[in-house]
């Protein structure tokens, strides 16, 4: 690799990176990543997803690493297995109140398994412990051009069912009962948003790694919910931050020595962070205006 | 005009055990009728029943002239309340949205529908009188603030039967009664055929045409003043109750074998069929 160095004119320094088409492949491919993960984000979040979506993440784990041992595609079976996953949660009935509890220690167990599983396999296979670390903490490396198509087929697939049934998602996910009696297909929509979430988190981990998917999928969404509440707006906003996040972080990842994971995750944390800090300014603000607005009749009640 | 619901001889069940049965009433457009009973009576089956969402034991229902679920679309239903999530960070204005285009594929375009759109849920905030709060999220909003957005939700596509399953719970006195009086006025005046479970009688009592007493398997139905007395009551619940009228016009009905008794019956008939009605 020739003498890399930060400059302050920017555009050379993008040059400098784009000069070689590994960098290119990876903002390519974590761009497309960082839109699909944002929008599947922010459903993750409003329907409290967020230990599931962690649970897909690392089932892909042992799938890539079995892949791996058995000489076929990482991505692949890191996909199939995600998927897989995300089946049997869907097919499985609903659990609530007491079952519910049941049954988050057994996917927090059977997680916990998937992820020895993962280590085992990664240590038959003849891979070396990089492999395991891109795996686990993600990678800018060896992303290749026909991965790029892949994720772009699989992108606009993604994208164009988002954008189907983004109102009955969004009305299943706030108030099921009520959607369901208004004829909206909440147990499909629930089973197909998980399937595709399953999707969209094997194809983020190709950059974040299994264990820092949340990086892009629940920190840009959480953030853009701070920041709005607004459901399109913050939709937008996310895909904004996850995409300015991975730009930023595969820059800092080419001109620093330190690896992608960290970057992406610390940036997308100190983002929540100061959301959170520009949330809590709002809110005292919105409260100490609030008081004159309201009719005398509702201010006796509950708070 | 066509009946809101007509119900011929209705019972239903959960799982195996009878909730009610022998109920016989027609419902009219620009009526409101309470469903009144003790905690477990089936009230909220009976308008699960109503939307198709839970299956009928014997008799015939009719709703806007078709069978149970056909027509879901022309019904406005308000579940029995939850707690929202006070960290949701949704609009109110979001929610009422819901009700007019949430069953709708794809994203709305901008333009003149989006317009009327718009123009439509400020006009049924305004309607419920949520104008003040409508912008801010809902998880922030006291239960009376929610209440009214929700009943503007359910409003949203100019329904022809309102089903509302304990509205005025949670509320304090004053905003019970502003409800109340919201939604008699919604009935009468958009001739909407309102169909209320309620826990206590009076809020909504001055606007009331009907009631539909669900107690001990059996049911009561009339105005409220055959209905709400101390000889139906009495027959109907199996115990010495007494109503009695004071001087404002308000019920008070002493005697009423209430939670205790019937809540711990209704646990142990279920608990051993985890199919049955536990999945509210």
């Amino acid at each position: 690799m020739p003498e890399v160095s930060f400059g302050p004119n920017l555009l050379a320094d993008l040059a400098q990176m784009w000069s070689l088409p590994f960098m290119v492949n990876a903002f390519r491919a974590g761009t497309l990543v960082a839109v699909l993960a944002a929008l599947a984000g922010y459903f993750v979040v409003l329907r409290r997803q967020t230990f599931a979506a962690h649970t897909l993440s690392v089932v892909g784990f042992p799938g890539a690493t079995a892949a791996a041992w058995l000489g076929w595609s990482v991505t692949g079976g890191y996909l199939a297995a995600s998927v897989a996953a995300a089946a049997v949660f869907a097919l499985r009935p609903r659990a609530t109140g007491r079952r519910q509890r049941a049954e988050s220690a057994v996917i927090g167990t059977a997680a916990a398994f998937a992820l020895a599983c993962g280590f085992l396999f990664s240590t038959r296979s003849q891979g070396s412990v990089d492999g395991t670390t891109a795996l686990l903490f993600g990678s800018v490396l060896g992303i290749s051009t026909g991965q790029v198509v892949t994720l772009t087929w699989l992108a606009v697939v993604v994208l164009v069912l988002l954008t189907v049934v983004a109102r009955p998602l969004l009305f299943g996910s706030l108030d099921p009962v009520v959607a369901r009696a208004g004829g909206v297909p909440v147990r499909l929509l629930d089973a197909g948003f998980l399937v595709t979430l399953g999707a969209v988190i094997a194809m983020t981990a190709q950059i974040t790694g299994a264990l820092l998917v949340f990086a892009l999928l629940v920190l840009p969404a959480a953030t853009a919910q701070r920041l709005t509440a607004r459901p399109l707006r913050a939709a937008l906003v996310a895909v904004a931050i996850a995409v300015a996040t991975t730009w930023v972080a595969l820059t800092a990842t080419f001109y620093t020595p330190y690896p992608v994971g960290f970057w992406l995750a610390d940036l997308a944390f100190a983002g929540f962070v100061l959301a959170t800090g520009v949330g809590a300014v709002r809110g005292r603000w919105h409260r100490s205006g609030r008081v004159a607005a309201v009719p005398a009749m509702v201010v006796g009640g509950t708070p | 005009m066509t009946p809101a619901l007509v119900m011929t001889d209705v019972a239903v069940r959960a799982g195996r055990r009878l909730l009610w049965s022998g109920l016989t009433a027609q419902l009219q457009p620009g009526e409101f009728t309470a469903v009144l009973g003790p905690n477990g009576a089936g009230k909220s089956t009976l308008i699960k029943a109503v939307l198709g969402l839970h299956p009928l034991a014997a008799g015939r229902l009719t709703v806007l002239g078709g069978a149970p679920g056909e027509s879901n679309r022309e019904i406005g239903y308000l579940p029995q309340r939850r707690s929202v999530d006070p960290t949701l960070r949704v609009r109110g204005i979001d929610i009422v949205r819901l009700g007019l285009d949430g069953h709708r594929y794809g994203l709305p375009l901008p333009g003149r529908g989006a317009r009327r759109a718009a123009a439509e849920v400020d006009a049924l905030v305004e309607l419920v009188g949520a104008t003040g709060w409508a912008h801010r999220p809902v998880g922030e909003l006291s239960g009376g603030e929610q209440q009214r957005l929700l009943i503007a939700q359910a409003l949203a596509r100019r329904p022809r039967l309102l089903l509302l399953d304990e509205p005025l719970d949670a509320l304090d006195l004053a905003n019970q009664a502003a409800i109340a009086g919201l939604i008699g006025r919604i009935c009468t005046d958009r001739q909407v055929s309102v169909v209320m479970v309620a826990h206590d009688v009076n809020p909504i009592l001055p606007y009331l045409d009907r009631v539909l007493y669900l107690a001990n398997g059996r049911v009561a139905t009339g105005p409220p003043g055959a209905v709400i007395t101390s000889e139906t009551l009495t027959a109907l619940l199996g115990a010495p109750i007494e109503v009695l009228s004071t001087a404002d016009g308000r019920l008070v009905v002493v005697g009423q074998p209430e939670a205790p008794h019937l809540h711990s019956a209704r646990h142990r008939d279920e608990a051993p069929q985890p199919g049955g009605g536990g999945r509210a």
